[in-house]
């Protein structure tokens, strides 16, 4: 690209920083300058400075409230067109003070590039870094710095070396770059559209100059296909699923999957009115397909190809920025936005609360009013989702409370399986063959039920000593009692497994429904594994069904971690092993066991001696 | 994608969104330009079908030109009209200065409106270009009980998820075009091929940019008597649309009074 070739698509470019850093004061001299300004607008701006005992006070061209004008500071937001002379630009004037955060994420959160300002005669301040690191959070990238009111520090390059290494630190240590910083003074004119005579020292660009490097973010259009359902309608006789292209293309033809119901079909066609023939869209359009078999979805389905599908879970990590005046805590209900999809969600843990001065943070109860932290969300239902990484537009989610918007964040699952693997039933061919002999003929005959319980916990709580106690006392009373645990389940039926969040959740699937199986010929089974997640676990009873039950056999990390049977805390610790539960990967207690041996104060004897009375409680036939 | 395809983009979605989330939705019809963009940009959305009603608040004061072409299009269009009326100026609020006194009916019709018909829906064809506190509208705007703007205080928006749930009692409104400008709009107008009233071309050496009341619009100097002229004479001129508009010029804070109290 060269300067000379006009664009015509807009950047939209947001203005931020601490309050009263001459942000609104940059806008309106930027307007001034680009001749988006009349002689009549120009007029009435001094008339109405004037009216306040001001010089020109270009702000006032942003500051459209009365409460803004009489107090000199920026409420809300206000986005306004101009062009130079190589591009339109959409400038998002945020404002600076903290009371108003709310209103600068809005602004920001819609930006493809930002102006970072800060006072010459100030320097860094608590919002300009609070500013910067939601603009990374918000995934703004093009950053260039403005250090303004240059006139009030006499020009002076020492003073503006000093704030550019200051500003350069700080993002340098939140992983940004700024483009460039510039010198300016808004109010006097320096450095904006034409070189300061007052600053020949800088050798960087003007603002104008800086802008026209900025570029329209690139459109998602290489990425795997994600199509949200927005609304399913049936105005005449087409039935057509609606929504806007979040990424990707598709065509006329394409086989759709729907996520999380994870049904598919074929696109028919795809639907327009008043517009030509359409064989195929992408990213950014609003369409409607028509498909060829009428299968049941609805809005909340994110709709991919078969092969590039999102996530499915129903926990997730959200780095966030929470806007509400109740703090957000752990335990909390909230309501969750993810693409087209509500659902409810608890906060399971605030695992670090940000501060954006020292970008320190540890972890809490709360979340306050315009923090940043790091939270983990848990669902009852499932949801198709990406990680930010992958895709920023899936990514990210919305919390809303109180009929408001009170919050948002980017998701990440580290630590935490993708759980498509595990709910999907491959082979469709089947059909199940009852067996004659009912589950209460094989109770009767062995004088029990038959069962599932399941030992969760961590490693070195204790799991495998209480299981094959257990096992030994229940066969010698004469229960058909076996035990299923890592030794004799990895080596085979998992052999072809490791230890990702994946593989994990493969495992336990696997047996979960082997598990199932034991029991429902009779057998009473201990299976006897972490199984971290409460989701993995939660499946693994749906086997089951009635015959499933949770044992928690507790015990503290630290008392584990002196227990160490097998060495592993200790190499863990080192970092000799990646993602151990405990240390350096979550471990969920369960919700609601059906039994919990705790083992910190217990021997090994007494755990088992309780776990196998409950299980002679429970197993025993009533009839 | 071009840029009028990602301003229509945006729209139907927004208007999409309104559509799902509201049972009571109505869209308002001024019979402008903007919002015959927006009534086709719904034709667009829900693929020739309007499926909601459209609201003429009816000053009784508009020009012969537009109730005709209200008649004309609600049919052309198959189109729900429901037209409301607006109360006196003497009802009206007197410490606003005359224009802005005679624009409030229209807030005032409005309401009487809302209370009707239950709408807690509205979509309106506000643009940010238009007017400084506009430029400061939300999509999705909540209003409260007495249809009023909290402006000091609203709900943060971001990533195309919306407010789209209110207390009892109280509406959103919703602007599927706001961040269109009039060039935009006189484009997608010549692209669309969207018919419009005459009134918008230069007769005599004299147009109207902005249509509003009869006794408070005025037309502005124009030879611009085609599409083309227009988008070119935008292309090049500065001065503001609503220049014609007097309410805006009688006292630095009469629009936001108006908007703050329920005005578009
Ligand atoms: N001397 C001098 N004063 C300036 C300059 N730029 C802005 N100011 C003054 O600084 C004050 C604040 O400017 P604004 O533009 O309103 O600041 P802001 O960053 O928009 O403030 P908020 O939006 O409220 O955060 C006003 O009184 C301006 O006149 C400048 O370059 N030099
Ligand atoms: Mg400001």
């Amino acid at each position: 690209m060269t300067a000379s070739e006009p664009q015509t698509d807009p950047v939209k470019l947001v203005i931020v920083g601490h309050v009263d850093h001459g942000k609104s004061t940059l806008v309106g001299r930027l307007l001034h300058e680009t001749g988006a300004l009349s002689a009549e607008k120009l007029e009435r701006l001094k008339a109405i400075s004037a009216k306040r005992g001001q010089a020109l006070e270009w702000a006032f061209l942003l500051d459209s409230f009365q409460a803004e004008r009489d107090q000199g500071v920026t409420i809300d937001v206000s986005r306004i067109r101009f062009d130079t002379a190589v591009r339109p630009y959409v400038v998002i004037d945020a404002p600076g003070h903290v009371e108003f955060l709310k209103n600068m994420v809005t602004g920001a959160a819609d930006a493809e590039a930002a102006l970072l300002m800060v006072d010459a005669s100030e320097g860094l301040k608590e919002q300009t870094r609070r500013h910067a690191y939601l603009l990374r959070l918000l995934g703004v990238e093009q950053v260039a710095v403005v250090v303004t009111k240059m006139d009030l520090v006499g020009y002076d390059q020492q003073r503006f070396s000093e704030i550019a290494r200051d500003v350069r630190a700080y993002l340098q240590e939140l992983g940004a770059d700024p483009q460039v910083i510039i010198p300016i003074s808004a109010r006097e004119g320096e450095n904006i559209a034409a070189k300061s005579d007052k600053m020949a020292w800088h050798d960087g660009p003007t603002v104008l100059e800086a802008l026209d490097t900025f570029t329209p973010r690139c459109p998602l259009a290489f990425m795997p296909l994600r199509l949200p359902v927005q609304d399913v309608y049936k105005f005449d006789e087409r039935r057509i699923i609606a929504g806007t292209i979040a990424a990707g293309q598709l065509r006329q033809g394409d086989t759709l999957l729907f996520s999380p119901s994870g049904k598919t079909a074929r696109v028919e066609s795809i639907e327009t009115w008043s517009a030509p023939e359409k064989l195929e869209a992408k990213v950014g359009e609003a369409i409607g397909v028509t498909l060829d078999r009428q299968i049941f979805v609805e809005r909340g389905e994110l709709a991919s190809h078969i092969e590039e599908a999102p996530v499915l879970t129903n926990v997730f990590r959200g780095r966030i920025f929470w806007l509400d005046d109740q703090p957000l805590k752990v335990g909390d209900t909230v309501k969750l936005r993810i693409n087209s999809m509500d659902a409810e969600a608890r906060v399971q843990a605030i695992e670090r609360v940000i501060d954006t001065e020292s970008l320190a943070g540890g972890g809490a109860d709360a979340v306050n009013r315009n923090e940043v932290a790091e939270i983990v969300l848990r669902t009852r239902s499932m949801l198709a989702l990406d990680e930010a990484r992958a895709n920023p537009e899936t990514g990210r989610f919305v919390i809303s409370r109180n009929f408001r918007i009170v919050g948002g964040g980017v998701i990440s699952m580290e630590g935490y399986p993708d759980q498509r693997e595990a709910i999907t039933v491959r082979s469709t061919n089947i059909t199940a063959s009852e067996s004659e002999i009912d589950r209460s003929a094989r109770w009767r005959r062995n004088g029990h039920r038959g069962g599932v319980y399941w030992l969760t916990g961590l490693s070195g709580s204790g799991k495998s000593t209480i299981a094959r106690e257990t096992e030994r006392q229940l066969f010698l009373k004469g229960f058909n009692v076996y035990v299923l645990d890592g030794d004799n389940v990895r080596t085979g039926l998992s052999a072809n497994l490791g230890f990702s969040p994946e593989d994990r959740a493969e495992n336990i699937r696997r047996v979960g429904e082997v598990a199932s199986l034991f029991a429902d010929s009779g057998t009473i089974v201990l299976a006897s594994f972490i199984s971290p997640y409460q989701s993995d676990r939660d499946r693994a009873r749906q086997a089951a069904g009635d015959s499933f039950h949770e044992v928690y056999i507790k015990a503290d990390l630290s008392v584990c971690e002196t227990r160490d049977p097998k060495g592993l805390y200790k190499k863990a610790r080192a970092g000799e092993i990646p993602a151990f539960t405990g240390i350096s990967a979550p471990y969920e207690a369960p919700e609601a066991p059906e039994c919990i041996v705790d083992t910190d104060a217990d021997t090994p004897d007494e755990s088992a001696a309780q776990l196998v009375a409950y299980i002679e409680k429970v197993c025993q036939l009533t009839d | 994608m071009n840029e009028l395809d990602e301003l229509e983009a945006a729209s139907i979605f927004i208007l999409r969104e309104a559509y799902n989330r509201f049972d009571d939705l109505a869209m308002l019809w001024s019979l402008g330009k903007d919002s015959n963009v927006m009534v086709w940009l719904a034709k667009k959305a829900f693929y020739g079908h309007v499926p909601f009603p459209v609201v003429h608040v009816d000053t009784g004061k508009k020009f012969k030109e537009m109730y005709d072409f209200r008649d004309r299009y609600t049919d052309e269009w198959n189109l729900r009209l429901i037209t409301g009326d607006c109360p006196p100026v003497e009802d009206m609020d007197p410490t606003l200065p005359p224009a802005a006194r005679s624009a409030a009916r229209k807030t005032a019709g409005l309401k009487s409106l809302l209370e009707e018909y239950g709408y807690t829906g509205v979509i309106a064809g506000i643009r940010r270009d238009e007017e400084a506190v506009r430029a400061k509208e939300r999509v999705f705007s909540p209003r409260g009980e007495a249809a009023e703007w909290d402006f000091r205080n609203q709900p943060p928006e971001f990533w195309n998820q919306f407010n789209t749930e209110f207390p009892p009692g109280t509406h959103v409104r919703i602007h599927p075009i706001l961040g269109w400008t009039e060039l935009d709009i006189w484009r997608y107008v010549r692209r669309e091929g969207i018919p419009l009233v005459d009134l918008y071309f230069a007769k005599d050496g004299m147009r109207y940019r902005s249509l509003g009341d009869q006794d408070i619009t005025s037309p502005v100097p124009s030879n611009a008597d085609t599409l083309d002229a227009i988008i070119h004479e935008l292309e090049t001129t500065n001065t503001s649309e609503r220049a014609g508009r007097a309410m805006d010029h009688e006292a630095e804070d009469s629009f936001e009074r108006l908007r703050r109290d329920g005005y578009m």
